[in-house]
């Protein structure tokens, strides 16, 4: 089939439509909201058969969905950043629910102070949640991943749903060559969806979100999601296998980009990825051995698949687009959690960049890369590195003088 | 359901949906209101629970219904009945659902979350027009917590969160807030109150409220024995009062219009109804708060007024 110029908002609208989602719910917020209206478009002109409803809030929009989805259909619902929070507490409940709810998030800073570029804060704030997540680097990407995570989550044993990330603006608002897969093909590799487990019917009624009394039984139904999160990794590994076998792209649980003889590896997550390909691929031309390495699943968290990219490595830096404030890169002590034990480990180096979308340039990868050198020549490891070029600090003290800061 | 009107309560239907052996109070109006809307109701509903009371009428692995249940939380019932009606709605579109085994949707909701923290939800589902029941059981308080102030209690109540002291000697100095008002100015097809006290009239606006498709609204005012400091024998009567006082008009809304179902012949003095209970106990001593007494019967008197129903 021939490629179409796509954002990734239009990609993530194809992949709903291919997947012959039942029932969207829906709340605006930039920079979702094309996903929305293309759905709703389509629905308008009669292109798809879905039941498609604005609530009045993400909060009520989550649990529309997860209510649905809980009844048996398949449903799909989006937002980004401060919708995303808005909802928080219905993630929760939705995860408990055991119900393959598939969401996507466009990734989007969180005020204070408010602002549109996007950074990973506010999905990765739902790690806890039971949800799965799949970032994405490109707008195919984003829609395969929204066909696949249908699969992964209604697999009965995995029963959990899904998040697919992708960055506001870098990859929601730009065009790529997409390959929209024929629907017949997408059947034969996501069949119509069949609830055993969670439905709603006059014929067998039943009780669902109960409560429970007692530690004992709470913990027991806590660990069930946490060993079914584990199960999805054995579970994907089948779902890319024949989604390779149908589609020919091939997707694992993370991208190694000129890993194999690497020693110096960059780890990023989503569009921002692109960039540091970039990079590695200059740092090879000055006779770096550099490779990057990009988890696509942030939860459950690949760790066997990591320790295995990474073994023998002399140095790693992660640079985290997001910040726990008063500890520094998310990503980074999960990284560092999954290769703790290990006998011989890469040192690891820390790096805060991107937050609301500012850029990474080609100095601070330079930077990036001379201090793994350096690192690995000393064996010292800094603090966490909050990466600010010169001019960004000549640009904010212009606004501070205006402000009356000086 | 038979659509001709019971005259009496030997016409309820003899049927229980909701089994006796559950973790409510003892007297609690919530739990005998809701009886009589399954009565109503039959079995083939689906009922989405926010939290409040209810939450703990299911306990895993127990339920005492015949019917399904869906437990969201405090602020989104009426998104989870949302969620849940659609859902079938396009299921039995597509045929993937046999419409024999379709489900009305009733959300089941407290004061705390009805009055307060649902109103955003509340008001999204009957804009949409959306095909369900809504039931409010309302103590006037945050009643699973312990009893606290909530936009649902009355001027004058003691709560947890509103202890009459020597600054404040009233309690609560807020008057309790319109829900019925608020919801009828979205023009439903059917708003209705209700009394677990008054089941015939309960039960014949179910039957009326059965013909009409969109959001059929009732809201219960429901005696609390804990909260409200009285012995759980004496709850039926303490509904029973609440109407006769004229504190809680009986009434229907059909498409915004008002209707009061019942008018007490002779209205009984408010003080009648407060003096039965320990959260008004403070109005009475150890001296009596004449003015916030004096204020009470006003207000019942002035709604009387308004309505030309005052004899």
């Amino acid at each position: 089939m021939a490629k179409e110029m796509l954002t990734g908002n239009a990609a993530a609208a194809w992949g709903v439509r291919l997947a012959e989602v039942d029932y969207i719910p829906a709340y605006p917020i930039t920079p979702q909201t094309e996903i929305i209206e293309t759905i709703a478009k389509w629905i308008s002109d009669g292109e798809m058969d879905a039941g498609f409803v604005t609530m009045d809030s993400e909060h009520s929009m989550v649990t529309a969905a997860g209510a649905a989805s809980a009844t048996g259909a398949r449903t799909f619902t989006t937002t980004s950043s401060q919708g995303l929070m808005y909802g928080f507490e219905m993630l929760f409940t939705v995860a408990g629910w055991r119900v393959p709810l598939v969401m996507v998030n466009v990734s989007r800073g969180l005020s204070a102070p408010i602002t549109l570029g996007p950074d990973h804060n506010d999905i990765l704030a739902l790690r806890d949640t039971g949800f799965l997540q799949i970032h994405c680097e490109t707008c195919q990407e984003v829609l395969d991943s929204v066909l696949m995570a249908y699969r992964l989550a209604e697999d009965d044993r995995v029963l959990l749903p899904l998040m697919v990330n992708m960055d506001g603006f870098f990859l929601s608002f730009t065009r790529e060559a997409v390959e929209v897969p024929d629907v017949e093909k997408v059947r034969s590799f996501l069949p119509e969806y069949q609830p055993e487990h969670a439905f709603f019917r006059a014929g067998q009624p039943m009780a669902q979100g109960v409560a429970v009394l007692g530690g004992e039984f709470y913990s027991y139904f806590k660990y069930q999601m946490h060993l079914a999160s584990q199960n999805a990794l054995e579970v994907y590994r089948e779902v890319s296998d024949d989604f390779e076998r149908i589609f020919g792209r091939k997707y694992g649980t993370i991208d190694e980009y000129m890993m194999e003889d690497a020693e110096y590896v960059l780890v990023m997550t989503n569009s921002f990825s692109t960039l540091g390909k970039a990079a590695v691929k200059r740092a090879r031309e000055n006779g770096i051995k550099a490779g990057l390495l990009r988890p696509r699943f942030l939860r459950p968290f690949p760790e066997a698949d990591i320790r295995n990219a990474l073994k023998g490595k002399k140095a790693v830096a992660v640079i985290d687009q997001n910040i726990s404030v008063g500890k520094g890169g998310i990503i980074y002590s999960e990284m560092a959690s999954c290769l703790y034990n290990e006998n011989s480990r890469p040192l690891m180096l820390s790096f805060i960049g991107g937050l609301g979308g500012k850029n990474i340039s080609q100095e601070e990868f330079d930077l990036i890369f001379e201090k793994m050198i350096h690192a690995e020549d000393s064996g010292i490891v800094g603090l966490p590195h909050l990466l600010y070029t010169k001019k960004e600090w000549e640009g904010i003290k212009k606004l501070k003088e205006i402000a009356g800061r000086q | 359901m038979d659509s001709e009107n019971i005259r009496s309560i030997k016409e309820l239907p003899s049927e229980e949906n909701m089994q006796p052996g559950t973790a409510a109070c003892a007297g609690c109006g919530g739990l005998l209101t809701l009886r009589y809307c399954l009565k109503a109701l039959g079995e083939n509903i689906v009922i989405v629970n926010a939290a409040g009371c209810f939450t703990l009428l299911t306990i895993y692995p127990f339920s005492p219904f015949r019917n399904s249940w869906l437990y969201t939380a405090m602020a989104c019932a009426p998104a989870g009945a949302q969620g849940v009606r659609d859902a079938l709605d396009i299921l039995i579109k597509k045929g993937k659902l046999d419409p024999e085994e379709n489900l009305k949707v009733v959300v089941l909701a407290g004061d705390g979350s009805a009055y307060d923290m649902a109103l955003s939800s509340t008001s999204g589902a009957i804009y949409r027009n959306l095909d369900f029941y809504y039931i409010c059981y309302d103590n006037e308080a945050y009643g699973n917590t312990g009893f606290q102030h909530s936009g649902a209690s009355p001027f004058g109540s003691r709560t947890g969160t509103t202890p009459p002291g020597e600054k404040v000697p009233v309690g609560s100095q807020l008057q309790k807030k319109n829900l019925f008002d608020i919801w009828n100015s979205h023009k439903p097809p059917y708003l209705a109150t209700v009394s677990p006290a008054y089941p015939v009239d309960l039960m014949n606006k179910f039957k009326k409220a059965e013909q009409f498709k969109g959001p059929k609204l009732f809201i219960s005012h429901i005696p609390c024995p804990p909260g409200w400091g009285f012995d759980p024998s004496q709850s039926v009567k303490l509904a029973k009062l609440s109407v006769e006082t004229g504190l809680w008009p009986l009434k229907e809304s059909i498409h915004g219009e008002v209707e009061h179902t019942f008018v007490p012949k002779k209205f009984k003095p408010v003080e009648d109804y407060l003096k039965k209970q320990e959260r008004f106990s403070h109005l009475f001593k150890p001296e009596r708060q004449e003015e916030a007494l004096k204020s009470i019967q006003e207000m019942v008197d002035d709604y009387w007024r308004k309505n030309k129903l005052l004899p």
